[in-house]
Order: structure tokens, then C-alpha cells, then sequence
């Protein structure tokens, strides 16, 4: 399996994460990120067949609770670390629509 | 007996038995906070008149010396990635700059419901990624034993505070090692409890399947004292255990009849400083001579724990950084001259409010979960999480703890590992398989080098099963007491207030 990244491969994964990287960003995580998959691949020699994943280190039953409204966060106080809240009892943001 | 310089819960309690105050109190630590975090940087927020109103608060309830109310007028130091109400958290980064929570994490409830003050918020790698507190927006804390060196990390501030004694006792949080790794670095007790004993509600997530918050202390009695107030189950945490909680500091006193611990040689072989090893084996050869059985154990995958952490949790980094967008909290980029729309705010947001290692993070863990990718990175890691959880289990067939250095080496220079990431991954290498298996490690500490800085022993237990680590390493602790010598900086530790006449 290649692991050496392009500068083009570290502008398509920006992209998916959304940032928006300088030149001298895509440079070095280009370089450091190659590295750091390179270091990856000695995973791939370990005999991994029919071994289950794991996603949750402890395995118990999953929590069941009744369906009951409680009380939930006052909308000021959801909105008062907003950069722009807008006035409107709103999130405001950029210009979505052209 | 403690040295004069180590104040403890216990301590505190017997004083304000006495008669002294919580604000007395909180005011000798708030006092030692202005001598000396210029120094250290230890916090970044200061709580000062709020911390001394809930001072004022416990005294008024008289709740001092109140059993029901095991931390009554302590202070304690919260790593900045726990949310505090009314009090700032930014996980060190800036794009949370100027994020006052509306609420508090389930821990800081239940602290202030054992009477605890929250005197600051403490410093750490940005988002807790990190292992030597360099990665925070406003600069970097200082190892109290040598200036020169990190404290490391993630939960740097913390450890740093509570070995400055600028702090009795601190909450950490550790995701590969991010509370054992500063404890060991700072000579202190640092505790990673089971996945699900605390509940990570207000936590700042990081990765969500290994982080867990813990404790740091002076003695490992004060941990379990700490461990014991935040444990438990909590609705507002579905990963929370419902598995008992056993009463932590009653069993302290009781040490552990003839235990067996088991020691992964092979894996030590290479990974070891010269200093940290003769430490090790002396502190192993404390605990025979307390009546352990030491036996090898194999850990034959341990040795991927590095590799196989640095894909699991940057993929979950990932997406849980995902909401970091500039609209509902924090910073938000300025719109530019070029373009103004959704989308540029978002990308500029986050690139300017991340710093690199977080960016590095998001970005592995964004190829690793990507097509064509998904497989051969992320599948293929959490299948050898698994490897190396069935060898812990095989192990735990025969031993009560397994006992490993907490780190290859003591602290390292600010600026060592900043143009090498892989470097500082790699020592994770002892801490990171507990994260990955769920199962409570803590670190003590275990020695020191020839020029005195401190070398953490660590012990990894079965789940559930802090209380054999706590006894453990209380009873070591007994025999090798290198926690009672403070670090220079804190020669001046204060003393708590002699009580009224």
C-alpha cells in the first residue's frame, strides 16, 4: 500500500476536515504526515484474521432510561458565546446562498 | 508522617476541625498562586474572588469537618478542557477563546457538592493533544523541578500545580496518557481510572472511546479520596458504568496479601532510559520485598499500542472536532476581502483557530477514516486494539497488576520533540494500551535519576479494579517515599493557617 502522500492528497484531506491551509501548511504536513503513515504500516504484519474490532473498551448493556422531558438549556444562554448571534433569538452566519 | 511542605486532604480537614477557615484556606493557595505561576504557568485562569466566595460559602454551611462532605474547603485545579459554569474553558486553544460554559461537567458538580473549591482552571496541550503542555495558545507550562524541562502532558497545568503545591489536588483528563505521563514527569499521583468509572459529561471530547478524567495528588490517598467523589454512573453519560463503587479509601490501610505483578520485560528492552530502568528495578525490588510475587508477563502486541493509539484517536478526533465551526461558540475567522461565504468561514475558522498538532490530528484522522482507507488504517487498528486487550486479559489470568516505567524517559527539554512529532508519540508507548483496553492505570512516584528528577512506576489493574491499584501503590508508597522531597520551586510552600488560639 503507498503511504507517501502528495501535497494534493494533504489539499483533498484539508478539504474534507475544512481548513484551509496555507502553502507553508501543506509543505510541512505534507512531510510530517507521510511520515507519521509510514510509521502506520507495521500494523499491516500483524495477522489480524477473523479478529473482532473493538470500538468500546468495556463492553456493557446499553443504557435504557424512560422517554421524560427535563428541562433543556434557556435559549439566551445557548446563544450568549455565539461570535454573531444575530439579535434574533438566531445563530447568524455568512451568506450561504449566492 | 508527611514533611512539613506536603498539605493534604487530611491536612485541611484536621484544620478546619480546628477552627481555621475555608477562605484562610483558599486564600494561602491563592496567595502562592500569585508568587509563582508567573514562573510556571501552571493556570490560565485564576478563579480568585469566585474561588473565595465558595470558600466563604462552606464556612457559612459548615460543612468543615462534615464526613458527608469529604472535600470541604479544598481547593482544587480543573484542567481547561472540563467545563466549569461561569468560569472560562478553552482547552488551551483558540477557538474556544472567550467560551464561558453555561454549565457544568458532572465532575465539577460533584466536587462542588463534596464541598471542594474550584480555585483555576489549568493549562494543557490544546484539545489534550500533546504530551508536554508546549501546544497551548498561551504558551507553555514549566516543569516545577527543572524550569528548563516540560511538565508533560496533556494535563501539564495540573500536574505542574499540584507539584508547586500551588494546588493540594487536581483533575486531569488522560486519553493516552495525559495524566499518568505528567504525574510521572512531576513526581506526582496521577490516576487513569477504568473506561466508564467517571463520567466524561462537560469533558471536551478528544476520543471519545479512550478519554477518561482522573485525579492527581500528592499521596495516593488523596487520589483515592478525589477518585471517590467523582466515580459513578450519570445519565447524562451513556458510556458511564453502572458497576459499583467501592468505598476507595476505607480499603487503603489493608495492603494487598501476598499479590502477584506481573513485568512485560521484552517490551522494556529497548524502549528504556539507562536512568529509568535502574529506577524501575529498584522500585520492582521494593515490592518483593513487600511480599510481591514478580513474574514476566508477554504483552506481545503492547508493543503496537503507539501506532494503533495515533490512528484510533485522531479518527475519533476527527469527528468530534467536527463542531468546531465558528457558529455556535468560540472564535470566528474575520470575513475577507475575497470571498465572505459559509464555507470560507468555516475553512479560515479552523485553520486559524487550530493550532498544528491539532490540524495534524484532525487531518490523519480524517485519511484514516476516508474510502479506501477505512480498512487497511482504522479497521485494521481497532482489530489489534483487540490483540492487545486479550493479552492484558491472559495476563490479569495470573496477576493482580501489571507494573511498567509510566514513561522511557524522565522530563525532556521545551522544544525537544517540536520538530518530530513521531518522537513524542513514541512515549506513549507504556501509557497508551491502557486507553485502548479501557483498563485503570495510575502512576506513583518510583525514584528518581541522578539529577533528581522524578521517574513514575506504573501500574495497570484489572477493569474496575482501582481499588488493588490504590492499595498497591499505597503500600509502596509507604516503603519508598520519594513523594515527601518537594521541588525547589515550591521551597516556600505555604503552610496551612495555624488555627484561632
Amino acid at each position: 500500500m503507498a503511504t507517501r502522500l502528495t501535497p494534493a492528497d494533504v489539499e483533498r484531506i484539508a478539504a474534507l476536515a475544512h481548513l484551509e491551509l496555507t502553502a507553508s501548511e501543506t509543505e510541512r504536513f505534507t512531510r510530517q504526515l507521510g511520515d507519521i503513515l509510514t510509521y502506520f504500516d507495521q500494523l499491516q504484519h500483524i495477522d489480524t484474521t477473523g479478529v473482532p474490532a473493538t470500538t468500546n473498551p468495556v463492553t456493557s448493556a446499553p443504557v435504557m432510561r424512560e422517554d421524560t422531558l427535563t428541562p433543556s438549556l434557556p435559549r439566551d444562554e445557548a446563544l450568549a458565546n455565539a461570535p454573531d448571534p444575530g439579535g434574533h433569538g438566531l445563530f447568524r452566519v455568512p451568506r450561504v446562498i449566492g | 508522617m508527611p514533611a512539613p511542605d506536603v498539605q493534604t486532604t487530611a491536612d485541611i480537614r484536621a484544620a478546619m476541625a480546628d477552627g481555621v477557615t475555608a477562605v484562610e484556606i483558599c486564600s494561602t493557595y491563592l496567595d502562592r498562586i500569585a508568587a509563582e505561576n508567573d514562573a510556571i504557568h501552571a493556570f490560565t485562569h485564576v478563579a480568585g474572588e469566585q474561588a473565595l466566595e465558595d470558600a466563604a460559602a462552606v464556612d457559612a454551611s459548615g460543612q468543615g469537618g462534615d464526613a458527608t462532605y469529604p472535600l470541604a474547603g479544598v481547593p482544587i485545579a480543573i484542567k481547561d478542557n472540563i467545563s466549569t459554569r461561569g468560569m472560562p474553558t478553552t482547552a488551551s486553544s483558540r477557538i474556544l477563546a472567550g467560551f464561558v460554559p453555561p454549565y457544568d461537567a458532572t465532575v465539577i458538580e460533584r466536587l462542588r457538592a463534596a464541598g471542594a473549591v474550584i480555585i483555576g482552571k489549568t493549562n494543557c496541550d490544546e484539545f489534550a493533544m500533546g504530551s508536554t503542555t508546549e501546544h497551548s495558545v498561551s504558551g507553555p507550562t514549566r516543569n516545577p523541578w527543572d524550569l528548563a524541562r516540560v511538565p508533560g502532558g496533556s494535563s501539564g497545568g495540573s500536574a505542574a500545580a499540584v507539584a508547586a503545591r500551588l494546588s493540594p489536588i487536581a483533575l486531569g483528563s488522560d486519553t493516552g496518557g495525559s495524566i499518568r505521563q505528567p504525574a510521572a514527569f512531576c513526581g506526582i499521583v496521577g490516576l487513569k481510572p477504568t473506561y466508564g468509572r467517571v463520567s466524561r459529561y462537560g469533558l471536551l471530547a478528544f476520543a471519545s472511546s479512550l478519554d477518561q478524567i482522573g485525579p492527581f495528588a500528592l499521596t495516593v490517598a488523596d487520589a483515592a479520596v478525589l477518585l471517590a467523589a467523582i466515580a459513578g454512573p450519570d445519565p447524562a453519560d451513556a458510556t458511564s458504568s453502572a458497576e459499583n463503587v467501592p468505598p476507595f479509601t476505607a480499603s487503603l490501610g489493608e495492603p494487598v496479601a501476598h499479590p502477584t505483578i506481573g513485568v512485560p520485560w521484552k517490551l522494556l528492552e529497548d524502549d528504556v532510559d539507562a536512568d529509568v530502568s535502574t529506577a524501575f528495578t529498584t522500585a520492582i525490588d521494593v515490592l518483593r520485598s513487600q511480599g510481591a510475587t514478580i513474574v514476566d508477563v508477554p504483552l506481545p502486541h503492547a508493543v503496537y499500542a503507539v501506532p494503533t493509539y495515533y490512528v484510533v484517536a485522531p479518527a475519533e478526533a476527527s469527528s468530534n472536532l467536527a463542531r468546531y465551526d465558528g457558529v455556535r461558540f468560540g472564535f470566528r475567522a474575520p470575513a475577507g476581502a475575497d470571498r465572505a461565504d459559509l464555507d470560507t468561514m468555516y475553512n479560515r475558522t479552523r485553520d486559524t483557530g487550530f493550532g498544528d498538532e491539532v490540524k495534524r490530528r484532525i487531518m490523519l484522522g480524517t485519511y484514516a477514516l476516508s474510502a479506501g482507507y477505512y480498512d487497511a488504517y482504522y479497521v485494521k487498528a481497532q482489530q489489534v486494539r483487540t490483540l492487545i486487550r486479550r493479552d492484558y486479559d491472559t495476563a490479569f489470568e495470573r496477576v493482580d497488576a501489571v507494573a511498567m516505567p509510566t514513561t522511557p524517559t524522565v522530563a525532556f527539554c521545551l522544544g525537544e520533540h517540536s520538530a518530530d512529532p513521531l518522537r513524542m508519540y513514541a512515549g506513549d508507548v507504556f501509557t497508551a494500551s491502557a486507553n485502548l483496553t479501557g483498563l485503570p492505570a495510575l502512576s506513583v512516584p518510583g525514584g528518581r535519576d541522578p539529577s533528581g528528577l522524578p521517574v513514575g512506576l506504573q501500574l495497570v489493574g484489572r477493569a474496575f479494579d482501582e481499588a488493588t491499584l490504590l492499595r498497591l501503590a499505597a503500600n509502596y508508597e509507604r516503603d519508598a517515599p520519594c513523594w515527601r522531597k518537594s521541588p525547589p520551586t515550591a521551597a516556600l510552600a505555604p503552610s496551612i493557617p495555624a488555627p484561632p488560639p
